[in-house]
């Protein structure tokens, strides 16, 4: 079992990738699943919210961000997934800059290498859960057989015929990871996952998600309040108006 | 043994965005099937009544063109006088004349039958030219009596006009000849004519002798020798013939009947298809309002890689299934709505346009496949702005509830709508094209959308104004709620006010269209029945008459104090065209207002030279041929024509095919044709209308004339009025019913939809029933707004029905009259059903758990 006690003075300096050893491994290994260069976004009358914003993620990671309300955490995500478009600088998912795409081809690249899970879940009402998870598999043009595999995997097997209205919160966000997870992307984004949950079952669906996570071989990165929820994730940034800093 | 194929990635692949298309579909549907059912049914009814008046008309239209061609044989050309008959001494002159191979003569007759309400036609022909011209125009004599067709007392019928007049072969039918009745035995059939074609034939100079037109023809078919240019030959012949004789083809005569019943068959096809376009906006409203509450779910889709393309694509779809099912149902039910309407209703419809056929509907596939994809655009149409919202909102701030109303922010955009106004106001300044008010309708259409698309500015706009006043005023939370919605949601607001919108502006554009129409139409019978008495010796067909002998007879009858005799005929100025009706009457030059409702200045009589006759010609006169006022021109009215002068232009609602009149004194002279078909009679003061018709029938031809009273014509003149407006009621009621109920499913949708508000509402404290009241209120408040602007609306669209559209169409001009009582009836049941249906749309909204409405999600 995992500990939840961890506060965010426990929290270590990010490591950048501008670390030169770590590039200089890079260079010649497998790409980050997550790059961020130099990432600024600025709101209204010159509101900055997040500014020259520099990380990565590896294949497999799992990384939470923290930080206060408004800070930017959502836009970050926004960003990451090619939703919003930043002032300045370029996000690469697993080697390609989906900043520098159009909107089809970043749609495109979202669909073959991102999942999402919400706070609110977002699952379509009136499809059955296995067809709400099969919607990245049709969207990529694959067969949908494997949407059972991950409603067994997030223990909904037996279910996929039943509506979302006869779920509970804990079992919605089940869905959502498994819809997440299903066609293999390389990095999954997290909004509040557990935001709408009670503590008990949060602890479940964090459990959960983690290990499904790794044993898809995801990368992670997961925007949350809760320090209980945060310290599930491999390591933890904080975004403040000063920048992103490392936690644990 | 079998060598497996290896399973690549591409061999996996699946249509998987077809699959998910259809997911997402089936999904809707089921979840809402009443809206889908409403949206198809709505269509299906458009494209039905569309479709089926259609088909009416093509099918009376084609029977009554063919049963007109086929009087006409294999004749090359037809040489027909400009007035009804002419000189038979044409006849050799045009038999020998180099290029004709073959002249036959015609006696061309509508007869009037004693006791019945329509003529019969009859034709007067030389057997043996008639075989081959036409062969089938020809009696078919008993094998005991060869020579009928020669016998003077002999009539062949068509089997419709056999069983029309109840006669058999052998037995005898009475027609009508001047004031006498004249007998012929029916001899026998004819080789061949149309179902329902009531026609008879007989020799032509026995035809001539009975009626009374020796040495007269109607007509003269001609055969051309082969090889001879019929264009030049009909161009050198008109030149020899002069004025007198005019040259028609074949195909003139399908112009003809196309000419007369092309505005009326145009003007209900585009009635019918009023209700396709009320449906439109019913898709639309259903379609927008599914994409506001789907907006965060195709946020998501979007997130998950749905492109907007994809997007746009699958909410088209959904548009374009709803249009095919809706139209595959409406081209059905459309036959078969045509197929009833036929058998009980006839072909006309009540307009009166085709009588004597029997048509039968029969399939058309240009038809068809025009009304399948005006179904499948209108609805595709109606999708198109929801579906471009959707796909340009940006996800991110689509996922977040609360966004519904920046879904419908470009509505309020009222740049579309005042283009589409302004270039409205400039068609209706254009002239009609091919004869028919197309850009006027085109008017109708714009200013309506464009109307509709101004309502969400409007909306804003007058919510915005009246909610600060009232905030000034009074702090009661239902109102203030009410108000609040209102002026910050215009654009939802305005898609359930679209519907009252539409509905109201028609109701109020065709009452105040039908009652201008009809107070125009009762003012003018005033205007023009100011004798006691009207008598008709020919009330149809043109072989009645007065002679001299007995119109001194009838003006001398007891109690008359004055007789006014009109001599009614036709004169034929373009031969594509229908004839003009003569009307040859007792016209005072200096006052000739005092018959006729004039539409503007007179002509004095001092402005006439020597040898100059006045006339005075109807309002089509001046549409078709361009007449004017003061004008001169050349008629071939008599032997010697003359010239005449356009004195006065003067309003005419039965002949939209163009009226002359000109005095009887003129008539006479020019033509030396003394009879007369009508009789104004004015009674001596103490004597009675009953013992002066008395009187009159006691005259040796007193059985031959028809009597009515002014009252009477004016009664059954408006009963014909109301009976060919009554299917223009039908199709405008269903249009109407239609707008209502997208009313209905709009203001239902909305409030179910906003539950969750609701349920926000009763978690503050705000009772059910308060719920309830501001429900009511913005119902109430919208719907009034809705009629305010609906009646501005319709009264613009109005004025382009009677000022454009009608004057376009029948070539007639009537006066404006608003039918208040009715407008305002109209609108206090609109104010209440809408209230009513926002009521009990609410209380099933408010009747939700509140907590869990707050809960939900989507």
């Amino acid at each position: 079992m995992r500990h939840f006690s961890v506060t965010v003075e426990d929290c270590k300096p990010v490591q950048l990738i501008d670390d030169p050893i770590l590039m200089t491994l890079r260079t010649n290994d497998v790409p980050p699943a997550l790059e961020c260069r130099g990432l600024s976004k600025a709101y209204g009358a010159g509101r900055v919210l997040l500014a020259s914003l520099d990380f990565a993620l590896d294949p497999g990671e799992f990384v939470a961000v923290m930080g206060d309300s408004g800070v930017g955490k959502s836009t970050l995500l926004n960003l990451i997934a090619g939703l919003d478009t930043a002032d300045s600088g370029e996000v690469l998912i697993d080697g390609t800059s989906i900043s520098s795409l159009d909107d089809d081809a970043a749609t495109r690249l979202r669909r073959q290498k991102l999942g999402f899970v919400f706070q609110a879940f977002h699952i379509l009402p009136h499809l059955t859960l296995v067809q709400n998870v099969a919607l990245p598999l049709l969207l990529n043009n694959t067969a949908p057989s494997r949407a059972l595999d991950l409603l067994e995997a997030v223990g909904l097997g037996g279910r996929g015929d039943d509506f979302p209205r006869q779920l509970s919160g804990g079992e919605l966000q089940r869905v959502a990871i498994a819809r997440a997870l299903v066609h293999r992307p390389t990095l999954i984004l997290a909004d509040e996952p557990t935001g709408n949950l009670d503590p008990d079952t949060a602890h479940e669906v964090l459990s959960l998600f983690r290990a499904e996570i790794k044993a898809n071989g995801a990368a992670a990165i997961m925007v949350t309040h809760s320090m209980a929820a945060a310290a599930s994730a491999d390591r933890i940034l904080i975004l403040s108006e000063h920048g992103l800093h490392a936690g644990k | 043994m079998p060598v497996n194929k290896p399973v690549t990635q591409s061999s996996r692949r699946i249509a998987g965005s077809r699959l998910l298309a259809r997911w997402l579909l089936g999904a809707e549907w089921r979840s809402h099937p009443a809206r889908a059912i409403v949206a198809i049914a709505t269509i299906a009814l458009g494209v039905a009544l569309g479709y089926a008046v259609q088909l009416i008309n093509s099918a009376a239209f084609n029977e009554f063109s063919a049963a007109a061609k086929s009087l006409s044989g294999e004749a090359d050309l037809q040489v027909r006088g400009a007035q009804p008959h002419f000189d038979e001494s044409w006849y050799p002159r045009l038999a020998t004349e180099p290029g004709v191979a073959l002249a036959s003569p015609v006696l061309d007759l509508d007869v009037t039958v004693p006791g019945q309400s329509a003529a019969l036609k009859v034709l007067g022909i030389d057997v043996f030219r008639a075989s081959r011209i036409t062969p089938e125009l020809i009696g078919v004599p008993s094998a005991q009596r060869p020579l009928d067709t020669l016998s003077e007392d002999a009539i062949f019928l068509s089997p419709a006009a056999q069983q029309w007049l109840h006669a058999a072969p052998g037995e005898h039918v009475a027609l009508r000849s001047g004031t006498s009745t004249v007998q012929f035995r029916v001899a026998g059939g004819i080789v061949r004519t149309r179902p329902g074609q009531r026609i008879a034939v007989m020799d032509i100079a026995a035809a001539q002798w009975r009626f009374g037109l020796e040495g007269k023809l109607s007509r003269v078919d001609l055969q051309l020798q082969r090889g001879v240019d019929r264009e030049r030959f009909k161009r050198e012949l008109q030149d020899r013939l002069g004025s007198q004789l005019v040259i028609a083809e074949t195909r003139d005569d399908e112009n003809r009947t196309d000419r007369l019943s092309r505005a009326y068959r145009i003007n209900m096809n585009v009635l019918a298809l009023v209700a396709l376009f009320t449906g439109a906006f019913l898709v639309f409203s259903t379609q927008a309002l599914a994409v506001v509450r789907r907006r965060a779910q195709f946020a998501m889709l979007r997130v998950l890689g749905f492109t907007r393309g994809q997007l746009l694509r699958q909410i088209l779809m959904e548009g374009a299934l709803l249009g095919v099912i809706g139209s595959v149902l409406g081209l059905a039910l459309g036959y078969a709505l045509s197929s009833v309407a036929l058998r009980f209703f006839g072909s006309d419809l009540g307009g009166g346009y085709f009588p004597g056929v029997q048509p039968h509907v029969g399939f058309e596939p240009l038809a068809s496949a025009v009304f399948l994809a005006l179904g499948i655009g209108v609805s595709v149409l109606g999708s198109l702005v929801p579906a471009l919202e959707a796909a340009r909102a940006r996800p991110a701030a689509a996922l977040k509830a609360g966004s519904e109303e920046g879904a419908l922010a470009r509505l309020s955009t009222p740049w579309p709508a005042l283009a589409c106004i302004a270039v409205a106001g400039i068609l209706t300044l254009l002239p009609p094209l091919f004869d028919v008010p197309i850009l006027g309708y085109l008017a109708v259409a714009l200013l309506l959308i464009g109307g509709i698309a101004l309502m969400p500015r409007c909306t804003a706009i007058v919510f915005t104004a009246l909610s600060r006043w009232r905030t000034k005023r009074s702090t009661r939370a239902t109102t203030t709620l009410a108000l609040a919605r209102l002026a910050n949601a215009p654009g939802q607001a305005s898609i359930a006010m679209g519907g009252v919108l539409s509905s109201f502006a028609l109701i109020v554009a065709m009452a105040i269209m039908v009652a201008s129409f009809r107070v125009s139409v009762d003012e003018w019978l005033t205007h023009l029945l100011s004798a006691d008495l009207y008598v008709r010796v020919a009330p149809n067909g043109d072989t009645g008459g007065l002679s001299p002998g007995e119109q001194a007879a009838l003006a001398a009858a007891s109690g008359v104090r004055n007789a006014a005799f009109t001599r009614t005929s036709r004169l034929t100025l373009d031969p594509a065209r229908p004839a003009v009706a003569l009307l040859a009457r007792d016209i005072d030059a200096a006052d000739p207002g005092a018959l006729m409702q004039m539409t503007g200045p007179v002509l004095s009589p001092s402005a006439l030279h020597d040898g100059e006759t006045p006339i005075w010609v109807s309002e089509a006169m001046v549409d078709l041929y361009r007449y004017k006022l003061g004008q001169r021109l050349r008629l071939s009215i008599g032997a010697s024509g003359g010239t005449f002068v356009v004195a006065g232009i003067w309003r005419d609602y039965v002949r939209q095919t163009g009226a002359i009149q000109l005095r009887l004194a003129d008539y006479r002279r020019l033509t030396d044709d003394t009879g007369a078909t009508d009789v104004a009679v004015t009674i001596k003061r103490g004597a009675s209308v009953e013992s002066v018709i008395a009187s009159l029938r006691k005259l040796p031809f007193g059985t031959a004339m028809e009597f009515a009273q002014p009252g009477d014509i004016r009664a059954r003149t408006l009963t014909i009025f109301d009976r060919s407006f009554a299917v223009t009621y039908l199709l405008e009621a269903v249009a109407i019913v239609i707008g209502l109920f997208g009313v209905a499913a709009t203001f239902s949708a909305q409030t179910l939809a906003r539950a969750r508000e609701f349920g926000m509402l009763r978690h503050v404290g705000v009772t059910r029933r308060q719920v309830l009241v501001i429900l009511a209120a913005e119902g109430g408040m919208l719907t009034a707004l809705g009629i305010a602007m609906g009646f501005i609306l319709g009264w613009a669209i109005s004025l382009i029905l009677v000022f454009v559209v009608n004057p376009q169409s029948f070539h007639w001009s009537m006066s404006m009259h608003i039918p208040w009582s009715v407008l305002s009836t109209v609108a206090l049941v609109m104010l209440i059903s809408s209230c009513a249906t926002a009521v009990v749309a609410g209380r099933k909204a408010v009747s939700l758990d509140a907590v869990r409405a707050v809960k939900e999600d989507w």
